[in-house]
């Protein structure tokens, strides 16, 4: 190990909480909510490739790669759903999708 | 050299992120995100596995924040003064959350100290990998292609052409 484990998870908490109050402070946008969401996603694979660094298993690599596919499906979607909401109701505003039909 | 390399990098990775989330231009913040996301990747080869530092540049940095910075450009959410501020009410809940976050780590950090177990010296190469990946988790792999085929499914759906 190049730096003790407990560095890395402290980085990656910090990361973690960062993307946290990302989510809960942008209730306005919902792009910057989405970015909050890649944030918290990348400190957990941080904390799989330190785990697969510490302990010399090719695990935890493989978990992060499985994150990235599930964040480029998600992100596709997410994406989508914007475009669409926003044609509905020409607003990014999360408070303003409070109901799903009309 | 790497340990200064690597408080250097984590360093500049959380500055960036409290830039990108402080930032009320979208563009802005993900300029920031894809600073984070390089140095995040520099992280990631530091650690050895400089396959997943590849695919952070590649998907993370190129394809998904080039995929946000596209639908900030096409739902011309460019000015921010269309999309709202954030008011205090909001910054409340979150500020309390990172405050007992922040302050359960550090005490965390104060009781137990850095203790430390026989290092592994053992590096994952590309060829373990590759036989992990293909060969126990093989079952995980037609479902993650499922899923990429269910998101584009969708995608579609959503984006199709409507009447106005």
């Amino acid at each position: 190990m190049i730096v003790p484990l407990t560095h890395l998870l402290l980085l990656a908490s910090i990361l973690f909480v960062l993307g946290l109050i990302c989510v809960l402070i942008w209730r306005t946008n919902v792009i910057m909510l989405l970015i909050g969401i890649e944030i918290m996603l990348n400190a957990a694979m941080l904390v799989f490739v330190a785990g697969s660094h510490r302990w010399g298993a090719a695990d935890g690599q493989i978990f992060a790669l499985m994150i990235m596919a599930m964040t480029s499906a998600e992100v596709s979607l997410a994406l989508a759903m914007v475009v669409y909401l926003h044609w509905r109701k020409k607003t990014v505003n999360i408070d303003e999708f409070r109901e799903l039909k009309d | 050299m790497e340990q200064a390399l690597f408080y250097i990098l984590a360093t500049v990775t959380v500055v960036a992120t409290i830039l990108a989330i402080a930032e009320k231009h979208p563009v802005h913040a993900i300029v920031y995100l894809v600073t984070s996301f390089f140095s995040l990747a520099v992280i990631f080869y530091l650690l050895a596995a400089p396959l997943i530092a590849m695919f952070e540049v590649i998907i993370y940095a190129g394809a998904v924040m080039v995929l946000f910075m596209f639908v900030v450009m096409m739902l011309d959410l460019g000015n921010p003064g269309e999309a709202g501020r954030p008011t205090l009410r909001h910054c409340l809940p979150a500020l309390l959350l990172a405050g007992i976050t922040l302050v359960s780590l550090v005490l965390l950090v104060i009781g137990r100290g850095a203790e430390e177990g026989p290092d592994v010296l053992q590096v994952v190469s590309i060829r373990d990998f590759a036989a992990t990946l293909f060969g126990r988790y093989g079952v995980a792999i037609e479902i993650i292609s499922m899923q990429l085929l269910f998101a584009i499914v969708g995608a579609l759906y959503l984006g199709r052409r409507r009447r106005p």
